[in-house]
């Protein structure tokens, strides 16, 4: 029995479409511009006639199995003259330089993990860059973003300054949430960042809850220029767990302005995707609940950027809800008190050697964007950041006894409001409860 | 005298407020003849409900109404009754089956500045969203550091129903009542109900608001100043429901029924009993409850939940830790078996409590149903 289910870990799902394998070590660093994309968002109804004239190197469940109609399009105008990039230069810098910003932030988290500086679960996003920048870098302010306990970097592509994400993962009064939060529980009001979740799931429904606002801020509100738009990212574990399956029924059933990013690392700490789901295939739970499903590489910014741009958009013009399977890897354990046995070392080295942050670098100088100097000027830059965040962070006070018992409610003096918007029974004690400090 | 009458029949339980805060709380035989009742005007806790959440919705477009069936088919419990009509399906939401779904949905779109009232069809319903109550509403705005607040209200039917078993009938006060972060709601009488449930929702905090199904057909008198569409009642604050000296009872939600029923046999006896409408269970009133337990330096509690940490308990611990030197008497709690609902009505009935264990809690005897003696 043992050696049966021990080949669980090769077992090919069963093709429904042609293009359907595992997953395929041998896949090269995917271009751009190279591949066969084939058309996905927008239409659910062509998503299951799937490339069955795809090239035998894409016979398998390639590393993109579909891709945006931009893609295409972009494509097909590059057999004109012009070089036809998919970001400009500007673009390109920003990208690396949020990416940079990430890896280092998590590499230097581990240091001070080990240092003893930080504490309890600490969930690294090493490898998994290309995602949080290709989705969150094309948000406004406005739009809101709904993470898990891997939060750090969703928070610093949002906007959060490094210094209060390091801040509160020392558990110092000067962290985004002056240390009441931690590293699972990161939120800011200012960037619209509505949490960290630690529960597998739990931030599905709080996404579509904030989706919904949205569209009731401009339908029922007028609010004629609320066009906001929520991403809710989660994992692949998650995607077994009710309540995904009950937010993309309601978001597509509501037509809300969300996209659902599957961060698909293959791994629930030490549950392989393809042990713990019968159709390992995200992407296509999108078409079951009448949504677009699309599957792109999630080690590839630029892919996942153009992706990124149409399910955004679609969301921002009213058409409803995406879900984007994003085939990633995290470079360390589940977290940094995983000791990491499961993963196959050939498995690690592949996805090691397809690192977001080296490809998009490859791209940008095979196609003359950038110089190594502006590159290693940006790496500076992200040092001293980090630096500067990991001084800042320690040179801050912890928070004061007094902080203990504040924020429970928001409503500071308790007992409710009443009709002059005042409070009804004033009681300035009630909020610190009844426990002596 | 038809008022008399209709309560009466209607309404196995005393009302609770008929005088008002304005008259005299003397508290006439239950068959004497009333001349003011004719003056109140009586309302159903239903009806209380609706208006409340009528009037809220109105007064705030960004309170809507979500949960199964509480638009076309008016609520489950008819509680939302004609507010689809008024106020069209965007707000007031139906819902699929799914709790952890859209009560996650309703804390989602309290982050990010409406006003949800998510209901469920029963509070026992809420265990299947149980994490969006307790992690993604109650903790938020602690963990945000205040910059997260969840402006939400949980309300439906709470506690024991009938014949309906285990599943289907259990009180959540103390569950609930136990998690910082959170208000917790209990009402009994109409007035209750409306001036809760508008504080609740007005409230920036997240509220359960735990009503009973066995008192939506309840008429209970209101006031004029209840049916004013400012009124709302301060959460955190207990209502003594009736004064007395010798002994204190306190309760929530149907229960108050109970305790005042209690109260009048006992005032036959000679025995003046205290009644106190907890109404919020958290924040808990202590000192509403200490300085009655000071005065009549006995207490009886009396809740349908399960009596290990429970509410009563909680109040227990209160009043030993601050009035200790009152009590001339060991507490009695009164509490739902220690058992789950079982169905058969007989069993059922004795796994409440009921108007004779109040009654013997009151004079001294063992009233608790928790005693592993009575099983």
């Amino acid at each position: 029995m043992a050696s049966a289910f021990s080949t669980i870990k090769i077992i090919q799902p069963l093709s429904f479409t042609t293009t359907t394998t595992t997953r395929s070590p041998e896949k090269s660093l995917f271009d751009p511009l190279k591949t066969n994309p084939n058309s996905f968002l927008g239409s659910t109804h062509k998503l299951r006639l799937l490339s069955s004239k795809s090239s035998p190197s894409q016979n398998r469940r390639s590393s993109v199995s579909a891709v945006s109609e931009v893609v295409k399009e972009k494509k097909l105008k590059s057999n004109s003259s012009l070089p036809n990039l998919l970001i400009t230069k500007e673009e390109g810098l920003q990208l690396y330089e949020d990416m940079v910003l990430g890896r280092a932030f998590e590499d230097m988290c581990a240091q001070m993990y080990y240092r003893g500086k930080m504490f309890g679960f600490v969930h690294l996003y090493n490898g998994q860059e290309a995602v949080s920048t290709g989705f969150i870098k094309l948000l406004k302010k406005e739009d809101s973003v709904v993470s898990t306990y891997r939060d750090h970097v969703h928070a610093l592509s949002k906007g959060v300054p490094a210094r209060e994400v390091m801040s509160e993962l020392f558990g110092k009064a000067t962290g985004c949430c002056r240390g009441q939060g931690g590293s699972m529980h990161m939120f800011s009001k200012e960037h619209n960042l509505l949490g960290g979740f630690a529960f597998i799931g739990e931030g599905i429904p709080v996404a579509t809850g904030a989706a919904f606002t949205s569209k009731y801020k401009r339908e029922v509100l007028k609010e004629a220029d609320c066009d906001h738009v929520t991403l809710a990212f989660f994992g692949d574990g998650t995607c077994n767990n009710g309540q995904f399956f009950e937010c993309l029924n309601m978001a597509a059933l509501w037509k809300l302005p969300i996209v659902f990013v599957v961060e698909n690392n293959l791994w629930a700490i030490g549950m392989s995707h393809l042990r713990a789901t019968s159709d390992p295939e995200i992407w296509k739970k999108g078409p079951a609940f009448g949504m677009p499903g699309v599957h792109v590489d999630g080690m590839d910014v630029l892919k996942v950027r153009e992706v990124a741009k149409e399910a955004i958009g679609r969301a921002r013009r009213g058409e409803g809800p995406t879900l984007v399977e994003c085939e990633t890897y995290r470079f360390r354990g589940h977290s940094l008190a995983d000791p990491d046995e499961l993963r196959n070392p050939d498995e690690k080295a592949h996805y090691g050697a397809r690192d977001p942050i080296k490809a998009l670098k490859k791209y940008m100088f095979d196609n003359n964007l950038v110089t190594e100097v502006e590159l290693k000027a940006i790496e500076k830059k992200i040092d001293e950041v980090i630096e500067d965040s990991v001084e800042f962070a320690d040179a801050s006070p912890q928070p004061p006894r007094s902080q203990l018992l504040e924020n429970v409610f928001a409503d500071p003096k308790g007992f409710g409001i009443g009709p002059d918007g005042k409070y009804r029974c004033e009681d300035p004690k009630f909020t610190q409860g009844t426990a002596h400090v | 005298m038809l008022g008399i009458i209709r309560q009466k029949v209607g309404c196995r339980c005393t009302p609770a407020s008929i005088l008002g805060q304005s008259l005299p709380r003397t508290w006439p035989a239950l068959s004497a003849p009333r001349s003011f009742s004719s003056a109140a005007k009586q309302m159903t806790v239903r009806d209380a409900l609706n208006s409340a959440l009528d009037e809220e919705m109105s007064a705030d477009p960004k309170v809507f109404l979500m949960g199964e069936e509480v638009g076309e088919y008016q609520g489950a419990y008819k509680i939302s009754k004609g507010l689809l009509d008024k106020y069209g399906p965007e707000r007031v939401r139906d819902t699929p089956i799914t709790e952890a779904g859209f009560t996650g949905i309703g804390v989602g779109a309290a982050y990010y500045g409406l006003r949800p009232v998510v209901e469920f069809m029963t509070f026992n319903f809420s265990m299947q969203a149980i994490d969006h109550i307790i992690n993604s509403a109650a903790k938020s705005n602690y963990m945000s550091a205040g910059q997260i607040s969840v402006p939400i209200v949980f309300r439906g039917p709470n506690g024991a129903a009938a014949g309906v078993g285990a599943q289907h009938s259990q009180c959540y006060a103390a569950w609930y009542g136990s998690c910082p972060g959170l208000k917790v709601l209990a009402p009994y009488s109409s007035e209750d109900a409306r001036g809760l449930l508008k504080a609740a929702i007005r409230d920036p905090d997240p509220v359960v608001f735990l009503e009973n199904e066995l008192l939506y057909g309840e008429s209970f008198p209101v006031s004029d100043e209840v049916l004013d569409s400012s009124y709302c009642l301060p959460i955190g604050k207990a209502k003594i429901e009736r004064e007395g000296k010798d002994v204190t009872i306190t309760a929530f939600s149907k229960m108050v029924g109970y305790a005042l029923q209690a109260a009048e046999i006992l005032s036959k006896e000679g025995i003046s009993a205290e009644v106190i409408n907890l109404r919020s269970i958290r924040p808990l009133d202590r000192q509403t409850i200490n300085a009655s337990v000071r005065k009549t330096n006995r207490l009886v509690t009396v809740e349908e939940g399960y009596p290990q940490h429970g509410v009563g308990a909680e109040i227990c611990a209160s009043v030993v830790e601050e009035s200790f030197g009152y009590l001339d008497a060991p507490v009695e709690r009164i509490a739902g078996a220690d058992v789950p609902m079982p169905y058969a009505a007989n069993l059922e009935r004795m796994a409440v409590p009921q108007n004779s264990n109040v009654l013997s809690a009151s004079v001294g005897e063992p009233g608790n149903l928790m005693c592993p003696e009575y099983f």
